[in-house]
C-alpha cells in the first residue's frame, strides 16, 4: 500500500501552549494541497459504509471524489443536498463514532479524514464567494425556493420554534422543499447550543453566523427575543391559521445539579451558566463587554463529557492555574470525544478519574472553600451496560478548590412544555415522539432533538430535524 | 422595535419608562418579568413589569440606577430602543381571593407590586398597601399606589413623610391593632422582604416574596439565579420569581446577589469616569 494512503493527513493545530492563553479555534484547518491528499486516500469502494454512519445521510464517497480533483465548491454543493450545515459538522461531529468508524480504509490502517475534509470544503467555498441560497429569497420577506427536488407542494407555513441545530436544519430542509418558514428564538441570539454552549475555541462564532445566514438566505425568517410557550402560545400560532404545522426543537435547557450539600455557594457554576457567561455574553471580554465572569485559581468541572472538556478549556483561557475534570468511572466510560480529552490534556487539565464529589465545603465568606471527594470503584454494570461507581468506605479526601462548574448533563427545559395544552411528554419530562419523524401528541406538531432524547449531539438533532422536516412534508402534502 | 415611548424621573436616578413591546404586552401577567438588554455589549438583566397595556403594545418598566447597565438605561432617552426586550417570565403571581391583603414594598419595589394589588383589588380583596422609603423624595408612584388600594401606609425611615420608622414596624402596628390580616405580599430589597417574613411568620401569616435573584438567560437554562425554598434548590426565572417568604433562605439570597460585587463596581466606576461623575444626584 502507498504511503499516501496509509498515513493520514493530521489537521494542523495551535500549540498546546500558546492556544491554552487565548479563545482562537485550536484546530486550523487544512489547505488545498492536504485536502487534494487526504481527500485522495479514498478508495471510492462499492459498499459505502461510511454513509451509514451519517445521521444526515451525506453522500460522503462522492464528496471526497470532487475534492480529489478540486472541486472544492462542487464538493460542498454535494454535501448541502444533504447537509446544510457542514462547517459546523466538519467541526463538532464525533465522526470517530460515526462515519469515520465504519470506513474501509480504516479496518487496515486509519480512516479518511471525512470531518477535516468537510469541513474545508464548507470554509474554502464560504471563503471564495458565499453562497446565493434562494435567489428570490429578500430581507423584506418570506420568499420561498423553488422545491429543490422539483415536487409541487401546496402552498403552507412552518414554525420551527428554536434556532439550534434541530431547528435550524428543520427549517432549512423545509425551505428548500419550497416551505414558508418561521423560527422563533428565545435568546437574543441565534444558534442556541451552537452559540451559548459551544466555545469559540472550536466552533468559531464567525462560521455559526455564516450558517446562520445561510439558512435565512433560503427564505427562512428568524425571530429572537420570543419565548414559544411564553410570549407566544403554539396552540394559538396554528389554531389561528398563522401556520399549517409547527417543529419543537428547544433542546436540552435545564442544568442538573449533583444535589450536594454547599452546591449553592458562591463559585459554583452550572457548565451552562459558566459557558452561556462566556461564549454567548462575551463575559471573556469584560468590561469592554458587560458580563463579567469569575474565575479562581483552582477550578474542578465535574463530569466527563464534551460540555465538562469546554468548560474546564475555558477556565485555563480566562486564567484559572489549576484545572481538575472530576469523574466518578474511569477513562473508558469518560463520554467526551477522544479528541477533546487529549486536547484537554495536552492544555493542561488534570483528570481525577473515580472519584465523586460528596459535599463543597464553604471559605466561611459565602464562597467556596473547598471540595469533599470519595474515591469509587466500578462494580457490576447499570442499567447504562456501563460498569457502576460504588465508593470506596473511608477513602474520603478533600480537593482544595475555589471553582466548581457542574457539568453533569442537562434536562429539558420546561417553558415551552408546560403553557401548551395537550402536548404529551415522557417521565423525564422530555417531549414523546410518536413515529420516526418525531410527531408529537398535537396534530401538525413535530418534535425533535434533545427536548426529545435528552443531551446528545449536535448531529443526532440534526438528523431529528431533517426526519421532522420530511414528516411535516409528507402530512402538509396529505392535508391539500 | 423595543423603542422607549416615554421615560420620567420618579426620583433621583430612579426612572419609569413605558417601551413598546406589544408580544410581550399581550401576554403579560402580574409578576411576570422582562429580560432586557440595552445594546450589543449590554449584559441580560432582569426587570419585572410594572403595568403591561396590550392595547398600546407597550409595558412599564421602573428602573433604579445602581451599577453600569442600569445607569445606562438612565441615559437613554424617549425615542432609543432596548437592544433585546425578551417576556413575559417567570410563573404569574399565584392571586386569590383572600380576604384582607396587605402589599409591603420597599423602594422602587412599590413598582412590581402595583400589578398584583391592582388584581386583588380587582377580584374583591380589601388592599392596604405599606410603601417604606429612606425619605420622602424617594417615594414613588405614589398616586397610583392609592388608586390600587383601599387603605396606603407611606413609610420613610428619617420621618420625612407619613410613618416614621421601617415598613416592618408599620405592619406590626395593624397586626397589633388586631387588622384580619389574610395574607402579605412583600417586594423590595432582600433584607426587608426577611424582615417581613420573619415578622408574618410569628403572626402565622402567609407572605410571599418575590425574588431579585442574579439572572443570565431568565428561561432556566443557566441555574444562575437558584435559591433555596424549604430545603430545595429551585430557579427563581421559571419556578418563581414568587415564593413562600416563609421558606425561603434569605441569607444565601443576600450572599449569592454579592457574588459579582467587585466586578459590578468596576464596571460602575469605568462607566463614572467615562461620564464624568455619577449622575445619582441630579433631578
Amino acid at each position: 500500500m502507498p504511503r499516501e494512503i496509509v498515513d493520514r493527513v493530521e489537521m494542523p493545530k495551535q500549540s498546546p501552549e500558546e492556544r491554552r492563553s487565548n479563545f482562537r479555534e485550536v484546530a486550523l484547518g487544512l489547505d488545498p494541497e492536504l485536502a487534494v491528499r487526504e481527500a485522495k486516500r479514498c478508495i471510492q469502494c462499492k459498499t459505502k459504509p461510511c454513509t451509514k454512519g451519517c445521521p444526515v445521510e451525506v453522500e460522503i464517497p462522492d464528496f471526497i471524489a470532487l475534492m480529489a480533483q478540486g472541486k472544492f465548491r462542487e464538493a460542498d454543493a454535494k454535501i448541502k443536498e444533504k447537509n446544510s450545515l457542514p462547517a459546523i459538522c466538519g467541526r463538532v461531529c464525533p465522526q470517530e463514532s460515526q462515519c469515520e468508524s465504519l470506513c474501509t480504509l480504516g479496518k487496515k490502517f486509519t480512516p479518511v479524514a471525512v470531518g477535516a475534509l468537510e469541513r474545508f470544503a464548507a470554509d474554502w467555498t464560504r471563503e471564495h464567494s458565499p453562497e446565493s441560497g434562494c435567489e428570490k429569497a429578500g430581507s423584506d420577506g418570506p420568499a420561498v425556493c423553488a422545491a429543490a427536488d422539483g415536487i409541487e407542494r401546496p402552498s403552507a407555513r412552518v414554525a420551527v420554534i428554536g434556532s439550534g441545530p434541530a431547528g435550524l436544519t428543520c427549517a432549512a430542509e423545509l425551505a428548500l422543499m419550497g416551505y414558508r418558514v418561521d423560527i422563533y428564538e428565545s435568546l437574543h441570539e441565534t444558534g442556541g447550543v451552537l452559540r451559548y454552549g459551544i466555545p469559540e475555541f472550536r466552533l468559531p462564532k464567525a462560521i455559526v453566523n455564516q450558517e446562520v445566514d445561510y439558512v435565512r438566505s433560503l427564505g427562512v425568517r428568524i425571530f429572537t427575543n420570543v419565548l414559544v410557550g411564553m410570549t407566544l402560545d403554539l396552540n394559538e400560532m396554528l389554531a389561528k391559521g398563522e401556520y399549517q404545522a409547527a417543529f419543537i426543537g428547544t433542546g436540552a435547557g435545564l442544568p442538573y445539579f449533583l444535589e450536594i450539600p454547599g452546591e449553592n455557594l458562591n463559585g459554583v457554576y452550572s457548565a451552562n451558566e459558566f459557558l452561556t457567561r462566556v461564549n454567548l455574553m462575551k463575559a471573556y471580554k469584560f468590561p469592554e463587554y458587560d458580563t463579567p465572569v469569575k474565575i479562581g485559581r483552582r477550578v474542578a468541572v465535574v463530569g466527563a463529557g464534551n460540555v465538562a472538556m469546554d468548560a474546564a478549556r475555558t477556565s485555563l483561557r480566562l486564567g484559572a492555574e489549576d484545572v481538575k475534570i472530576v469523574y466518578r468511572r474511569s477513562r473508558t466510560e469518560m463520554p467526551a470525544r477522544l479528541e477533546e480529552i487529549e486536547n484537554a490534556e495536552e492544555e493542561g487539565v488534570q483528570m481525577f478519574l473515580l472519584t465523586n464529589p460528596v459535599r463543597i465545603i464553604s471559605d466561611g465568606k459565602g464562597g467556596v472553600g473547598a471540595m469533599e471527594c470519595i474515591k469509587m470503584e466500578l462494580g457490576e454494570p447499570d442499567a447504562s451496560g456501563r460498569r457502576r461507581p460504588v465508593p470506596i468506605p473511608g477513602s474520603e479526601f478533600t480537593m482544595d478548590v475555589d471553582t466548581i462548574i457542574i457539568a453533569v448533563g442537562q434536562g429539558p427545559n420546561p417553558l415551552l412544555a408546560r403553557a401548551t395544552e395537550g402536548l404529551a411528554l415522557n417521565r423525564r419530562g422530555n417531549i414523546e415522539a410518536r413515529d420516526e419523524y418525531g410527531a408529537t401528541s398535537i396534530p401538525g406538531v413535530w418534535a425533535g432533538g434533545d427536548i426529545v432524547t435528552g443531551a446528545a449531539t449536535v448531529i443526532s438533532a440534526m438528523g431529528a430535524g431533517k426526519r421532522a422536516a420530511r414528516g411535516i412534508d409528507i402530512w402538509l402534502r396529505s392535508q391539500s | 422595535m423595543f423603542r422607549i415611548m416615554e421615560k420620567r424621573l420618579l426620583a433621583p436616578a430612579v426612572h419609569q419608562l413605558v417601551v413598546e413591546a406589544p408580544l410581550v404586552a399581550r401576554s403579560a401577567r402580574p409578576g411576570n418579568f422582562v429580560i432586557v438588554r440595552t445594546n450589543e455589549t449590554g449584559e441580560r438583566i432582569p426587570l419585572t413589569i410594572a403595568d403591561y397595556d396590550p392595547e398600546k403594545g407597550s409595558v412599564m418598566l421602573v428602573v433604579q440606577e445602581v451599577g453600569k447597565s442600569t445607569m445606562d438605561i438612565g441615559m437613554m432617552e424617549a425615542g432609543d430602543s432596548f437592544a433585546d426586550v425578551a417576556g413575559p417570565l417567570g410563573q404569574a403571581t399565584p392571586i386569590k381571593k383572600v380576604g384582607t391583603v396587605v402589599g409591603v414594598a420597599g423602594g422602587i419595589g412599590v413598582a412590581p407590586l402595583l400589578p398584583q394589588i391592582k388584581l386583588h383589588k380587582e377580584i374583591g380583596n380589601h388592599v392596604i398597601t405599606i410603601v417604606g422609603a429612606r425619605t420622602r423624595d424617594l417615594l414613588i408612584l405614589k398616586d397610583e399606589t392609592e388608586q390600587a388600594s383601599h387603605e396606603v401606609i407611606f413609610a420613610t425611615d428619617d420621618g420625612s413623610f407619613g410613618y416614621h420608622g421601617f415598613v416592618t414596624a408599620a405592619l406590626e402596628e395593624l397586626i397589633k391593632q388586631g387588622r384580619q390580616i389574610d395574607e402579605v405580599t412583600a417586594i423590595g430589597p432582600v433584607r426587608m422582604m426577611q424582615a417581613t417574613c420573619n415578622l408574618t411568620r410569628k403572626h402565622n401569616i402567609p407572605t410571599l416574596v418575590s425574588l431579585n435573584a442574579v439572572m443570565v438567560d431568565g428561561t432556566g437554562m443557566c441555574g444562575c439565579c437558584r435559591v433555596t425554598v424549604g430545603g430545595e434548590t429551585k430557579f427563581s426565572c421559571v419556578d418563581g420569581p414568587d415564593f413562600d417568604g416563609h421558606k425561603v433562605d434569605f441569607d444565601e439570597l443576600a450572599s449569592r446577589q454579592a457574588f459579582f460585587r467587585d466586578e459590578e463596581n468596576l464596571a460602575r466606576e469605568l462607566a463614572e469616569q467615562k461620564r464624568g461623575g455619577c449622575r445619582c444626584h441630579e433631578k
